[in-house]
């Protein structure tokens, strides 16, 4: 119940009534208040902005040109051009679309899966909490990113969906075990024991009094899991595991590196602005869940 | 854990109890759960590498089969006879034999062999490049602890000044930039543009010629050919440990045993490492256990870059060029040498907080 506490008070019974949406948008608004929630908000809108008009405002070709390889930035190419002669600035501004949808759609996952089974974990208890905290152990051990390569070295990851499902799959352990720790403090709530009197079985406790009480975890916890997903993308395609095809910051990466651009003279900016557009991007997403949890749990903001 | 309770007040078994006491007593054993746990985790990890080789549509093994039988026109024996060679997995049995064979051979440490150097088995390409990866990453990952909890509690004495707020940031930052980015930033600078460094003759294990003995030599040679690696997991690991000790510093400072010490007239620098250090760097103790799987995970991506030859980049090479035994074989060897690393870590840390062993 920590977000009615910092709610502030004018905020209409409505909100109560109506929990999803004016939730939401109540949180919105707290955020925007929040001037770091507000930055990392800023950026990430103007990621999502560029991912979908960008490519209609930033034109240009990017087919191969052997006679304009790695050039410098100038007024034609802001950003230089690659080891092709491509332009890098258009290929930055098309590459960030399918690491976003790609990166949300894999979040939503891990967050689904990791929601229903620590729920259901700490609220049944027993052999089965103790088998689905075991298994969540046993993933976690095994380190994550040669988890995913192997994975994805074996499974031919032929489209973005499987790609989201590789990602989940191997990153839904952490955020599993801090939903399990929540519920089981939310269990002992008296909402959760006089639901329980009233016998209304486990799935509706769960689904329609646990979870949305701890909405504001769970999104706290799917802007991190996106941001993982986003890092593990650009693993797989650093690897060069994913079907290198399309303009995909993960790809140039894959490309600067493996072509040996690293060591060519005016090729800087075209190694650098793949990195700096990912890490702005995470750094926004970054901003956007720390400053959620200071406005969910006021606990943090006095340290 | 009930049995936890019981065991702590009966410490002796006595032998005529029927077996399952003994079991049930063991099971509450903090040590025996956690071995237990742990050589689930190397069978179950065995597991998921034969469901990835063998079960798997398209799976490597019939592929190869396949492709010996339909392009060189081997008979099916040969094939399989080949393939067993390499994956120790021998596909002419029936399929729960073959899981049994295979979990055998993985217990007695046959890994099959490498597909691109055939006749060289895996273990030992394994044993060769295993030993760097452990070095580096050792000792990235210590001095980065060591490093960040010494900049962590003096973030938390000087609270709020000038320092903190600037060791703060640096933290945050480095905390943020993920290893294999920060290593690219490392050749770009230091080795390209500014050319503080020679990046290329960095690159290998060890100089062309160095023997491995105990001469100065030798650790002068190895630590120069690690030194960009170490320094990669030290940075990007240190800004965690130096947060995470700071907060942990904090709040052991607010402990009224703390101010009981100060009341008492002690030093500050007792207080200091007697009362607060102690109490604070326990629960990143448990961190450090995640964090070395982490390290050797990120040694995947790192490695490469530098062109280290250690275990990390034998992985990368055989992933680029589907050496599929190869690549099994350093999964699991790497998951073993994780799993084992945690097991210590956690045993370590029962025995400096007893609280741990009757409580998870």
């Amino acid at each position: 119940m920590a977000q009615m506490a910092t709610t502030p008070d004018t905020v209409p019974a409505s909100v109560v009534a109506r929990p999803t949406t004016s939730r939401g948008a109540a949180t919105l608004r707290l955020l925007l208040h929040n001037k770091v929630g507000a930055a990392g908000f800023a950026i990430f809108l103007f990621f999502v902005l560029l991912a979908i008009f960008g490519p209609l405002i930033v034109s240009g070709d990017t087919t191969t040109n052997l006679t304009q390889i790695y050039q410098a930035p100038s007024s034609r190419h802001i950003f230089g051009t690659d080891y092709e002669g491509r332009d890098v600035l258009v290929q930055i501004v098309r590459g960030g679309r399918s690491i976003m949808i790609v990166g949300a759609l894999a979040a939503l996952l891990s967050t689904a899966i990791a929601v229903t089974f620590g729920a259901l974990s700490a609220f049944i208890g027993g052999w089965l909490d103790s088998l689905i905290l075991t298994v969540a152990d046993v993933v976690l051990t095994i380190p994550y990113i040669i988890l995913l390569g192997v994975l994805a070295a074996f499974i031919k990851l032929s489209s973005p969906i499987l790609l989201a499902f590789i990602i989940a799959a191997v990153s839904w352990p952490t955020l599993l075990r801090a939903v399990r720790a929540q519920v089981l403090s939310l269990k002992e709530r008296e909402y959760i024991e006089a639901a329980r009197m009233l016998d209304l079985g486990t799935p509706y406790i769960i689904f329609r009094e646990v979870i949305p009480n701890m909405m504001s975890y769970i999104v706290i916890n799917f802007v991190i899991a996106m941001t993982s997903a986003i890092y593990g993308q650009i693993i797989l395609y650093f690897l060069g595991l994913v079907p290198l095809a399309g303009d995909n910051w993960g790809l140039m990466i894959n490309l600067a590196y493996t072509r040996g651009a690293l060591f060519f003279r005016n090729s800087l900016w075209y190694i650098l602005s793949p990195i700096l557009a990912i890490s702005l991007l995470q750094l926004s997403l970054v901003m956007i869940s720390r400053s959620l949890e200071e406005i969910f749990n006021p606990r943090l903001r006095e340290g | 854990m009930g049995t936890a309770v019981i065991e702590g007040t009966t410490p002796r078994l006595s032998t005529h109890r029927r077996p399952w006491h003994v079991l049930a007593a063991l099971g509450g054993n903090y040590v025996f759960r956690r071995i237990g746990k742990a050589i689930f985790t190397i069978f179950f990890v065995s597991t998921l590498t034969f469901f990835l080789v063998r079960l798997l549509p398209g799976n490597p093994v019939e592929v190869f089969i396949q492709q010996q039988v339909g392009q060189y026109g081997f008979s099916y024996e040969d094939a399989a006879n080949q393939a067993r060679s390499l994956y120790a997995i021998d596909t002419t049995k029936p399929l729960p034999l073959q899981y049994v064979d295979y979990l055998s051979h993985v217990a007695r440490g046959d890994l099959g062999q490498s597909v691109l150097s055939p006749g060289v088995p895996v273990t030992r390409i394994i044993r060769a490049y295993l030993p760097w990866t452990i070095f580096s990453v050792g000792t990235g990952l210590l001095l980065a602890f060591t490093f960040g909890i010494g900049f962590g509690m003096l973030m938390a004495y000087r609270r709020g000044s000038v320092l903190d707020n600037a060791l703060s940031a640096v933290g945050s930052i480095l905390h943020s930039i993920p290893n294999y980015l920060f290593a690219i930033m490392l050749v770009v600078f230091l080795g390209v543009r500014l050319k503080w460094l020679p990046v290329t003759k960095m690159r290998g294990a060890l100089s062309s010629g160095q023997h491995v003995d105990w001469s100065l030599a030798f650790f002068r040679d190895a630590f120069f050919h690690a030194s960009l690696p170490i320094a990669t997991y030290m940075l990007t690991g240190i800004g965690a440990w130096m947060l995470l000790m700071k907060s942990s510093t904090l709040a052991a400072l607010d402990e009224d045993y703390v101010t009981v010490a100060r009341a008492r007239g002690l030093s500050n620098r007792r207080i200091a490492v007697a009362y607060v250090g102690r109490t604070a760097i326990l629960p990143l103790f448990a961190q450090l256990t995640i964090a070395v799987g982490f390290v050797v995970g990120g040694s995947f991506l790192v490695e490469p870059i530098f062109v280290y030859q250690g275990i990390g980049y034998i992985l990368y090479r055989s992933i680029q060029q589907r050496d599929y035994p190869l690549m099994q074989g350093i999964f699991l060897m790497i998951t073993i040498s994780v799993v084992v690393a945690n097991l210590l870590a956690d045993l370590l840390y029962s025995r400096l907080d007893p609280r741990i062993r009757s409580a998870g």
